[in-house]
């Protein structure tokens, strides 16, 4: 069991809260959390050194990467990352924190995720779609939601492959990041949120 | 995986697109070029449009669907998502604009109605976003398939006060409902002309069961600041960017004054030297018959 930062024996989760469904995730958080810790909304500087866990939600990864960008927390949570707090980053998220995107962006992602991403993998907004997956590790199938999601087409050794979509990766872990195409926030299936918060407890 | 597993246009991906966008704010834009500098500025969609609505205001006549050319020029300039708007009930138009790839068609009151009856939008697999003044109009909306709610206001006049009255009305008519039971619950489903299990949901979740964008005279950053503590889930600005007099710093102004509207030092910040915002035109001085926002029921 790792030492929490607030020192009062339970973690800190912090959502980044710029833009997106971060209520959705405030919510999803909680719920998973119960009384065992506590959870905060991101959106300026100096919030992030006293999270134990870091999820970028859905949105518009333009928007996001700006508002990261203008206001320091892209760093902070670079550090963050690189002193093994964890991450769960979703659809926009997993975007935002991978090292390189495929197409020609008006934005640095924050280079933590070794893969390379294709935005928009399936294509506009009448393509998204919801879909059964096998998930490495689940029992039954876990039933995703893909919304304009972007997809994992290349990635290194380091990265642990979950879930795939044809020959693309969808869910995806390197250390103590968890990156997801789609958006486990959006349903009722908390099974990628237990593994996130055992990746903060240090038990998994 | 095989492609009949997927399931596609479902209400949970439909509101679920609209839920991405929250904490945002989107944009109309007439050419690629505009839509570059709402992406640049950070918006997290655009509106694709022929004119803006203080142009079509101006121009009269019958305000139909953009030209698909100048949609799909658009849609190739930027990342984010694209909507457009199609006439009230013109279902044709929304097919055009489903087949074109847009990411949300706008069922908008800004062009000329084209039926006394609204699109049935649960029939697309493209999500809808429709104006509303009220409760009502709001919950009809949705029960048609609506997944995403803005105001009406009063677009095209620079001037926020209509788009104030239609998010206090909803929000006010939402706050009501608590304390009534069911017999009380059904009188206001009656009255408003909603569906009962429509307004048991806003009682239950203290809101609009699908997001709520402000929209309609939106033209500053104390505008957007305004709407949002007044409950928006992000705002539309339509004229207000380029019939401002520097649209690039009014745009980025706007995003974030969007994010940091609960912060007047910020907002001073935010506010200072970004030019002249559009004219505009007082919405309390217009004739019947150039208010936009009863278009629709």
């Amino acid at each position: 069991m790792r030492s929490f930062r607030r020192g009062d024996g339970r973690p800190r989760v912090g959502v980044v809260a710029f833009q997106g469904d971060v209520s959705e995730h405030l919510r999803a958080m909680e719920r998973v959390l119960g009384d065992g810790g506590s959870v905060v909304e991101i959106r300026k500087a100096g919030i992030v050194p006293g999270c134990d866990g870091i999820v970028l939600p859905g949105g518009e990864s333009t928007t996001i990467s700006r508002h990261l960008a203008k206001t320091g927390v892209g760093d902070e949570i670079k550090s963050a990352a690189w002193a093994g707090v964890p991450i769960m980053a979703t659809c926009a998220g997993l975007i935002v924190i991978c090292e390189e995107i495929v197409e020609e962006t008006r934005f640095e992602p924050l280079g933590l995720l070794k893969a390379r991403v294709a935005r928009n993998a399936f294509g506009s907004q009448k393509e998204s779609f919801e879909a059964d997956i096998e998930v490495k590790g689940f029992a039954s199938p876990y039933r995703a939601v893909f919304i304009r999601a972007p997809a994992i087409v290349g990635w290194s050794k380091e990265v642990e492959v979950m879930a795939r979509i044809g020959e693309a990766a969808v869910a995806v872990r390197q250390d103590g990041l968890l990156a997801l195409a789609f958006h486990p926030e959006l349903t009722a299936d908390d099974r990628f949120h237990k593994i996130f918060l055992g990746m903060i407890e240090g038990v998994d | 995986m095989q492609l009949e597993e997927l399931r596609f246009g479902t209400e949970l991906l439909k509101r679920g697109f609209a839920k991405m966008q929250k904490g945002g704010v989107i944009m109309d834009v007439t050419t690629p070029e505009q839509a570059v500098i709402a992406e640049d500025a950070g918006a997290v969609a655009v509106m694709a449009l022929q004119a803006v609505p203080a142009d079509i205001r101006k121009m009269g006549g019958v305000a139909r669907m953009a030209d698909p050319k100048i949609i799909m020029e658009i849609i190739d300039s930027v990342s984010i998502p694209v909507m457009a708007k199609v006439r009230i009930g013109h279902f044709a138009e929304a097919q055009i604009l489903e087949a074109i790839g847009v990411d949300m068609i706008d069922e908008s009151e800004v062009l000329t109605p084209a039926d006394e009856f609204h699109v049935d939008k649960a029939k697309f697999t493209v999500p809808f976003v429709c104006g509303a003044r009220n409760l009502g109009e709001a919950l009809r909306r949705i029960k048609e398939g609506a997944a995403m709610i803005r105001t009406k206001g009063e677009a095209g006049t620079g001037d926020v006060r209509e788009a104030v009255r239609h998010m206090r009305l909803i929000g006010g008519t939402i706050r009501s409902l608590k304390g009534m039971n069911e017999e009380e619950l059904l009188k206001v489903a009656r009255e408003i002309e909603a569906d009962h299990d429509l307004v048991i949901e806003c009682r239950k979740m203290g809101r609009l069961p699908v997001v709520n964008f402000a929209a309609g005279g939106i033209a500053t950053p104390a505008d957007a600041s305004l709407m949002m503590q007044m409950g928006a889930d992000g705002v539309f600005v339509g004229s207000g960017i380029f019939k401002s007099e520097k649209p690039e710093l009014m745009a980025s102004a706007i995003v974030e004054a969007v994010n940091n509207y609960r912060d007047p030092a910020k907002m001073v910040e935010i506010s200072a030297g970004l030019g002249d915002p559009m004219k505009g035109i007082d919405a309390g001085t217009l004739q019947e018959g150039e208010v936009l926002q009863t278009r629709g029921w």
